[in-house]
């Protein structure tokens, strides 16, 4: 086994790093990445967090393909979509989401592009972002970084970002990382978005041409690698068919 | 207890042109696809305010020309992200739009279910949600100075639900995972019409599934429609998955003025009966036709 990890694995690692300080609160991940680092983080450095398959049921663990003789996790909660609406009013989850549109205070967009009269395209709506940011951490998961989506203001703000939070005093307003395929960011003080790390092998360069709002990626640090236990679990064990490098290509 | 069991062109027939009809399921899930359908062969219905977490549902009644105004937290085919019927409606400004945070529309389902003009909550502070929909208010908390989204109550004059059994006074049962708001959706709705995989006595509800599986009561239903396979192409676990075949075929289909007035002479410009069996044809292996 080589311990070169691919970019798909660093990601994984930076988003199941996400959970370091989460305790006991349910993980909603979207997307092939952040589901394997909720899983990852499982299994190695947040036991604590609660997994679902992603429809009515919890898990007691996560389901481990690459383990042919391993029986499969035991439900340990029923959780329908009514329930998710309870758990987040509470403040015990945290959401790995995407955005079509993410801009420098971190407002997410999934909505619509163009005008809310008539809109160029309508994606899926605001689905549960406003609530979420409301009341739980959330962090995004950007598969392919580009100006497109980093952009100066979104469309329609979804996802709340740091300066409607502050506007509106949303009290439990927490926005955790932003993890690309080039690099992970986080928010400073004044809550405008900033490079916590750049993966190893990108040119940072290529991070500012890919950010539609001005970045400093002066002195920025590598994003760390998995070590060899986590690359283990998740080529043997999580993702034995490799489905991380469909969303992050080798 | 009387029998409440109907037709679905008697039960489609009582609705009427203006209504507020909220629609249970989720996403492309345990939707009342058969009433659905037969509400797309009363040419005569329209002007409809829609009420719901979308999927196939909305697309048809919107690209039908149907629904003046939408509600709704997302329309999504799940296993497609979108719905190709709606978002050209959408982006075509045919529809007059309310979209909320999932979060506020259940909100919204509770406040009318308790007969209250609005139930607070937190999402949608902060959000775009607000502006584009300038109705909504904020509420300040009597206890402190937080301040909250006053959720305005969606009440429905009719909710259409599909289950998987019912008895004839229409309790209602859920044997999948999850119960989505289908029992929410009834009692906002002055009136509710259930259709189910199948229609059987009151003393076999508990033969499949446990008392916890009777999801809500004949005291929110008026119509009971015997509807097999009335969810389909959306799902309807356990009595069946989705028909993600046909569901490909729908959203392609979409995508293409030709290919869609086809679609709708194939499956939609027949009775139900008809629909199941044009379904069959499509499902045959090729030559067996």
């Amino acid at each position: 086994m080589t311990t070169d990890a691919t970019l798909a694995e660093i990601c994984i690692a930076a988003c199941a790093d996400t959970y370091l300080d989460s305790g006991e609160i349910l993980a909603h991940a979207v997307g092939v990445i952040p589901t394997l680092g909720a899983r990852l983080a499982k299994l190695t450095s947040a036991p604590d967090i609660v997994l679902t398959d992603g429809e009515a049921f919890l898990l007691s663990g996560p389901p481990t393909p690459g383990l042919a003789d391993a029986s499969a996790p035991a439900v340990e909660g029923w959780a329908p979509f009514r329930r998710i609406f309870d758990i987040l009013a509470t403040g015990r989850r945290q959401s790995m989401m995407g955005a079509s549109q993410l801009d420098a205070f971190g407002n997410q967009n999934i909505s619509l592009i163009g005008d809310w009269d008539r809109p160029t395209r309508q994606l899926i709506g605001v689905r549960g972002a406003p609530g979420n940011t409301a009341n739980h951490r959330v962090d995004y998961w950007i598969s392919r970084h580009s100006a497109r989506i980093f952009v100066e203001s979104v469309d329609m703000v979804s996802g709340v970002g740091n300066d409607r939070a502050r506007q509106a005093s949303l009290q439990f307003h927490h926005l955790g990382v932003i993890v690309t395929n080039l690099a992970v960011f986080d928010y400073d003080t004044a809550g405008r978005v900033k490079v916590r790390s750049i993966h190893p092998g990108v040119d940072p360069q290529s991070v500012v041409d890919a950010t539609g709002f001005a970045i400093d990626v002066a002195g920025s640090p590598e994003t760390r690698r998995p070590d060899a236990e986590e690359l283990r679990l998740i080529r043997d064990v999580l993702d034995p068919r490799g489905s991380r490098s469909r969303e992050v290509a080798d | 207890m009387s029998d409440k069991r109907s037709s679905i062109e008697e039960a489609v027939a009582s609705l009427e042109s203006g209504m507020t009809i909220g629609i249970g399921g989720w996403g492309s899930r345990r939707k009342p696809m058969a009433l659905v359908r037969e509400m797309l062969r009363r040419d005569d219905l329209t002007d409809l305010t829609v009420v719901a977490f979308g999927g196939p549902d909305v697309g048809l009644l919107a690209a039908a020309g149907r629904i003046r105004r939408l509600v709704y937290g997302f329309v999504s085919l799940d296993s497609i992200p979108l719905d190709p019927l709606f978002t050209r409606a959408r982006e075509q400004g045919l529809l007059e739009i309310e979209e909320y945070d999932e979060g506020m529309f259940v909100t919204g389902l509770r406040a009318a279910a308790a007969r209250l003009d609005f139930l607070p909550i937190r999402a949608g502070l902060g959000s775009d949600v607000l502006p584009a929909n300038p109705h909504l208010r904020t509420v300040r908390s009597p206890y402190s100075d937080a301040e909250y989204v006053a959720m305005p109550a969606l009440p429905l004059d009719v909710a259409l639900v599909h289950m998987n059994r019912a008895d004839q006074s229409g309790n209602a049962q859920f044997l999948g995972p999850d119960p989505y708001f289908d029992d929410l959706f009834a009692m906002a709705a002055q009136r509710t019409i259930v259709s189910a995989e199948q229609v059987v006595p009151t003393e076999d509800l508990l033969s499949e599934g446990s008392f916890h599986t009777l999801l809500f009561s004949r005291m929110y239903v008026s119509t009971v429609v015997e509807a097999p396979r009335g969810a389909h192409f959306t799902t309807c676990e356990p009595d069946y998955g989705r028909d993600e075949a046909f569901q490909r075929h729908y959203a392609t289909s979409a995508k293409d003025p030709d290919a869609w007035q086809l679609f709708d002479r194939t499956f939609l410009q027949t009775d139900e009966a008809g629909y199941h069996r044009a379904v069959a044809q499509f499902h045959a292996p090729e030559g067996d036709a």
